[in-house]
């Protein structure tokens, strides 16, 4: 993007001054991260690796679930085999982007689901005050007294191994944190001048919560959010490669990780293969988020 | 300051009460009876009737909890349903491997991180900060367990340098520090000091950078102190808050063990955790749970009060 200069800009808005705002705050923010080049990279990389994993079917992959007794653990590079072959025989390649399907699902969806409940109990919460608040606040506390991986291996080691259990598990976990930030920032905003006017021209609490509150404060929230989802791919993975989460012979990169343990004797780097992706997903989704964070300190 | 600290106890007695609670309630938030995994498939309603009320699952819940909280007050955690030892002796057996674990990975962790933190507070935006920071970010986003078998794969299989699994020659499971033990140490301490590595070094780093960039600083140099000075003043004020941090990070590592333990067989609490699991011993896996949640708010508690002694700005009123 060529810049004017500012005289030039200036003058350019003057003129188209009755057609066009001022460029919003999204926009602004927009234009910064698209100038970040690491917060770029990252992008594609994690679009690539979404894509793969939308388009797996299509992609003219082996079939993941067909394994070999004569071909078990091919290293990578194998012809036929570019990433070499599991415990079981089953190509690597094919696994790895099928992996993707429920990896990114059980990693993603704890966080999103956490930003829904965690910012409308953080709202209620900061908005309301009195006793919902501290009752809010309190309980929330509780959670805050078990380090979160211990909460998680505790909510699913009681509720037992599988999909559902862990992404659960992963919501309970994250809710508690996600609510603390709404609570603050809503505190922040909800005795600010246009919050007063709105209720004194008659706003009952929900319209002033949804639109006059929940605008001010979603971007922070967001921000936040989006930095756990990094947490929530290792700990998801995690549990499925302690057996509490995706159940064999489903393609899932930490169940992967668990069942080519005993290989790394034979054939260590195809075992290492479904936590390089773990990894990958999670410094992207971090470099990602911290230019989010940087991009919308626009002060700076 | 005695009067802050008595107030911060009262503080914690709550929440010891939920946490307890919530530790209760996890076997009862088990699918099924709590004693599915006692009974036999084909036991007959009346056993199961007679089991129920020895062990006072009949009973109403808030009575259950109540004599349960009891119990636990006089250190009764039950019978472990696997072995039928003592739950309360097996966690604080294991307890001390992962607190071995946790110091070793603390002193490599927070000395790195405060290190890396520090040099790239000083060089802010030089490459010398770029480097720091990627090794931070990478800290923060490996998957921990998944560095434990790329360094095994390197270290043991490859090298054949350390040991793989254990704490111990021959399967030892008591600790001691000389090097036929220290061996089996590295690696996990190393797994386990990455991420706290990666956090102390983010919170040192923005600290540093804070304080460097605040007036005093202009005037401290300006009045010609030389940057030995000027340094004791950054550690100074950045202390309380890095102690907050590593604190919490400490408390992390010793409740949060049970993916290292479980990469490194390392018979620590996290095993433990890992075998209740999977064996549906309930009992051991509530008290695991409780003994490690208890630690982690008494840990926080003994932060809160080093923090509010070493920063006067903390208020104690």
């Amino acid at each position: 993007m060529s810049e004017l200069p500012l005289s030039a800009t200036a003058d350019a808005a003057l003129q188209a001054a009755p057609a066009t705002k001022a460029r919003g705050y999204w926009a602004t923010v927009g234009r910064r991260i698209r100038r970040d080049k690491v917060s770029m990279a990252c992008a594609l990389v994690l679009l690539l690796i979404f894509l793969s994993a939308i388009l797996a079917p299509w992609l003219g992959l082996d079939d993941p679930y067909k394994g070999s007794m004569i071909r078990r653990l091919r290293h990578i590079g194998t012809s036929g085999y570019p990433l070499g072959t599991d415990e079981l025989g089953r190509d690597m390649l094919a696994r790895l982007v099928y992996g993707g399907r429920l990896s990114l699902v059980i990693g993603i969806l704890p966080v999103i689901l956490a930003f829904g409940i965690g910012t409308s109990l953080g709202l209620v919460a900061g908005y309301v005050g009195g006793k919902l608040n501290t009752a809010i606040m309190r309980t929330i506390d509780v959670f805050y007294a078990f380090p979160s991986v211990l909460l998680a291996i505790a909510i699913s080691g009681a509720l037992g191994a599988g999909i559902l259990n862990s992404i659960v598990s992963l919501t309970v976990v994250f809710v508690p944190q996600i609510t603390r930030v709404a609570e603050s920032v809503t505190t922040g905003v909800r005795n600010m001048d246009f919050v007063e006017a709105a209720r004194a021209s008659g706003a009952g609490p929900f319209t002033i919560m949804r639109v006059h509150i929940l605008g001010n404060v979603l971007g922070a929230i967001f921000v936040y959010a989006t930095s756990l989802i990094s947490v929530s791919m290792i700990l998801a993975a995690g549990l499925s490669f302690l057996g509490l989460g995706t159940k064999p012979p489903e393609p899932e990169w930490g169940l992967m990780l668990n069942t080519l343990r005993t290989a790394i004797y034979v054939n260590p780097w195809v075992a290492a293969l479904p936590g390089a992706m773990i990894f990958a997903v999670s410094i992207c989704f971090n470099l990602l988020s911290d230019g989010l964070r940087s991009a919308m300190d626009i002060r700076n | 300051m005695l009067a802050y600290i008595a107030r911060r106890i009262v503080y914690v007695v709550p929440i010891v009460i939920s946490v307890a609670l919530v530790c209760f309630l996890l076997v009862h938030i088990t699918p099924g009876d709590p004693l599915v995994a006692v009974l036999p498939a084909d036991a007959s309603q009346e056993l199961a009737a007679q089991l129920r009320a020895a062990y006072g699952f009949d009973r109403p819940l808030p009575v259950q909890f109540g004599l349960w909280l009891l119990r636990a007050l006089h250190g009764d955690l039950g019978n472990s349903i696997a072995t039928g030892r003592p739950v309360l002796a097996e966690v604080l057996r294991a307890v001390g491997n992962t607190v071995t674990l946790a110091i070793a990975a603390a002193i490599i962790g927070f000395t790195m991180g405060i290190l890396l933190g520090l040099i790239a507070g000083y060089f802010r935006e030089t490459w010398i900060d770029k480097v720091a920071t990627s090794f931070a970010i990478a800290g923060v986003s490996v998957p921990h367990y998944w560095l434990g078998m790329l360094l095994v794969i390197i270290f043991s299989v490859q090298l054949n340098w350390l040991p793989a699994v254990g704490a111990g020659p021959n399967g030892s499971n008591s600790w001691a520090w000389d090097w036929a033990h220290l061996k089996y140490l590295v690696l996990p301490a190393i797994t386990t000091s990455v991420i706290p590595m990666g956090i102390v070094t983010r919170t040192v780093r923005a600290l540093t950078g804070d304080i460097l960039s605040q007036d005093f600083v202009e005037a401290l140099r300006a009045k010609g102190l030389h940057e030995r000075g000027v340094f004791r003043h950054v550690v100074k004020n950045a202390a309380p808050t890095a102690l907050a941090v590593m604190g919490l990070q400490l408390g992390y590592m010793l409740g949060g063990s049970i993916l290292i333990e479980t990469v490194f067989s390392w018979p620590g609490s996290g095993f433990l955790l890992n075998s209740a699991i999977f064996q549906r011993d309930l009992p051991l896996l509530q008290g695991t749970i409780l003994i490690l949640a208890l630690f982690f708010v008494f840990l926080n508690l003994l932060v809160d009060i080093a923090q509010a002694a070493i920063d006067p700005r903390i208020k104690r009123g």
